[in-house]
């Protein structure tokens, strides 16, 4: 056993911290016990099934294939899940599946395509998953954000229908303003790196042995992925969503928005 | 309703006109001509369909059946973007956009071909002054926001305008003053369709009335009856 790993001892030690949660939340009376519980217990079942998988995808004789078959699952389940977390956000689904499959494509072909790493099962499931798994926030942020500026100031957006502006221009205001905001918390996260808090790609590596300065390069490296990736996959949502929210003669379609 | 002899074709011709939204009638059957000159006013009480009326004129909406002409020419062939440059809106509540007068009448026209005069010009026959030109938009009160937002329309040189309740939200004396405005507009050679569900108002402004109760164009006994003052909300 390397020093990076903990075994199934150390694992059960740091549940004494998951026993310090479900105390404090006694304590305090905040009934969250059983949902801690089941979260942890959930997180651990769906870990473990994922390292088998991974044991699987990592071994030098199995096909990539399976590799990128994962990749095209990624996508499919970041479908579904910014359609769970927006349900009022018509055609989220498909938008996600172009969006994420496009700058999937693009980030993993600067990642492979220029050979930054080897196209190898063990760097393309993980650099495919985190590029998808943090765009899933900033494509849900981007699409409320645009529905919901298009909807509370409606009559701005068609008193500049009225003046003649095409429906790129009269909503261009308000999209750029919900782009903003969905891209801002990633740009804060960029800026915070190393002096807020110490990334996972690099604790990891850090905690599996890696020299510091190698470690940090791979973050870097990773942290501009993600940046990018982000960003593509908002604007292609803010293109495509708001293209889906004005009919072709230009008319803002009628907005059912939760919450407003 | 269209009672004097027009000059050319009137300015739309609505002809079988119904409006649905979702399971909702809001407008049924419409036929009516609107004459191509001076005021039209319709009239009627909250909830008749006057708003998606006017809305349909400048092709915020269109019918889910019948047809609708302006000047002649079936709307559905019209470039919509030209059209609604050529039949100007006023909406019911100011919207400004954020900047000055001048960066409000840009979106307009940001490059128009007399300069600031054209901006100008649009000031004045919105009935402001050209003090007017570089304060902020933010900072005018609720019938100068208004008169505003029709120099703005005014800038696209619309050759006809639809103004929706423009005073619903205005007092008294601005109330007055834009409709002195409105006249001297359509006596230009604007003729302007004016909505709105103040029977006294109708009564100032009208050169043809059309009164609109629950989706359909009133005549007859109800139309005398909601002229009366007697057909309320």
């Amino acid at each position: 056993m390397n020093d990076a790993a903990i075994g199934w001892a150390g694992l059960g030690l740091s549940l004494i911290l998951v026993g310090v949660a479900v105390g404090l939340s006694l304590w305090q009376g905040l009934r969250l016990e059983k949902d801690m519980l089941w979260a942890t217990g959930r997180a651990l079942v769906q870990l473990l099934a994922v390292g088998y998988v991974l044991l699987f995808i990592v071994d030098p004789d199995t096909s990539i294939l399976w590799a990128w078959a994962w990749v095209v699952l990624m996508v499919l389940v970041a479908s579904f899940t910014a359609r769970r977390r927006a349900p009022e956000v018509p055609g989220i689904m498909g938008l996600t599946l172009g969006a994420t499959s496009a700058s999937a494509a693009l980030s993993l072909f600067v990642v492979f395509g220029l050979g930054i790493y080897p196209v190898v099962g063990r760097t393309v499931v993980p650099i495919a998953g985190m590029m998808i798994g943090n765009s899933i926030g900033s494509i849900v942020v981007a699409s409320r954000r645009i529905l919901g500026e298009l909807a509370d100031r409606r009559p701005e957006v068609e008193a500049r229908l009225a003046l003649g502006q095409p429906w790129q221009q009269a909503s261009k205001p308000f999209v750029r303003s919900a782009l903003r905001t969905a891209l801002t918390s990633q740009i804060e996260n960029t800026k915070a790196v190393g002096l807020v808090f110490l990334p996972g790609a690099m604790t990891g590596l850090i905690l599996a042995g890696a020299d510091p300065v190698d470690a940090v390069l791979v973050q870097a490296a990773i942290m501009y992925l993600i940046l990018g990736c982000v960003a593509t996959n908002v604007v292609l949502i803010g293109l495509g969503l708001t293209r889906r929210l004005f009919t072709p003669d230009h008319r803002l379609v009628r907005l059912a928005r939760t919450g407003s | 309703m269209a009672a004097a002899p027009e000059p050319g074709p009137p300015l739309f011709e609505l002809a079988g006109v119904s409006l649905r939204l979702g399971d909702h009638t809001v407008l049924d059957h419409i036929d009516l001509t609107v004459a191509g000159r001076g005021i039209t006013v319709v009239v009627g009480p909250s909830g008749a369909g006057k708003s998606m009326l006017l809305r349909l004129l400048n092709r915020l909406e269109v019918p889910s059946e019948g047809e609708i002409r302006f000047r002649g020419r079936p709307l559905d062939t019209l470039d919509p973007l030209a059209l609604r440059r050529q039949v100007g809106m006023v909406f019911q509540r100011p919207a400004p956009f954020p900047g000055t007068v001048r960066d409000n009448l840009a979106v307009a026209d940001p490059d128009p071909k007399g300069g600031d005069d054209d901006y100008l010009a649009a000031l004045r026959s919105a009935d402001l002054g050209p003090d007017f030109l570089d304060r902020s938009a933010d900072e005018l009160s609720g019938g100068e926001s208004q008169r505003m937002c029709l120099a703005r329309t005014l800038v696209t040189n619309p050759s006809a305008l639809l103004m929706d309740e423009p005073t619903a939200a205005l007092d008294r004396d601005a109330r007055l003053r834009l409709e002195r405005t409105a006249r001297i507009l359509a006596d230009a050679g604007r003729p302007l369709v004016w909505v709105t569900h103040d029977l006294d108002q109708a009564e100032r402004l009208a050169d043809e009335t059309v009164v609109l109760v629950a989706g359909r164009v009133a005549e007859g006994g109800t139309r005398e009856r909601f002229l009366a003052g007697e057909v309320r909300e």
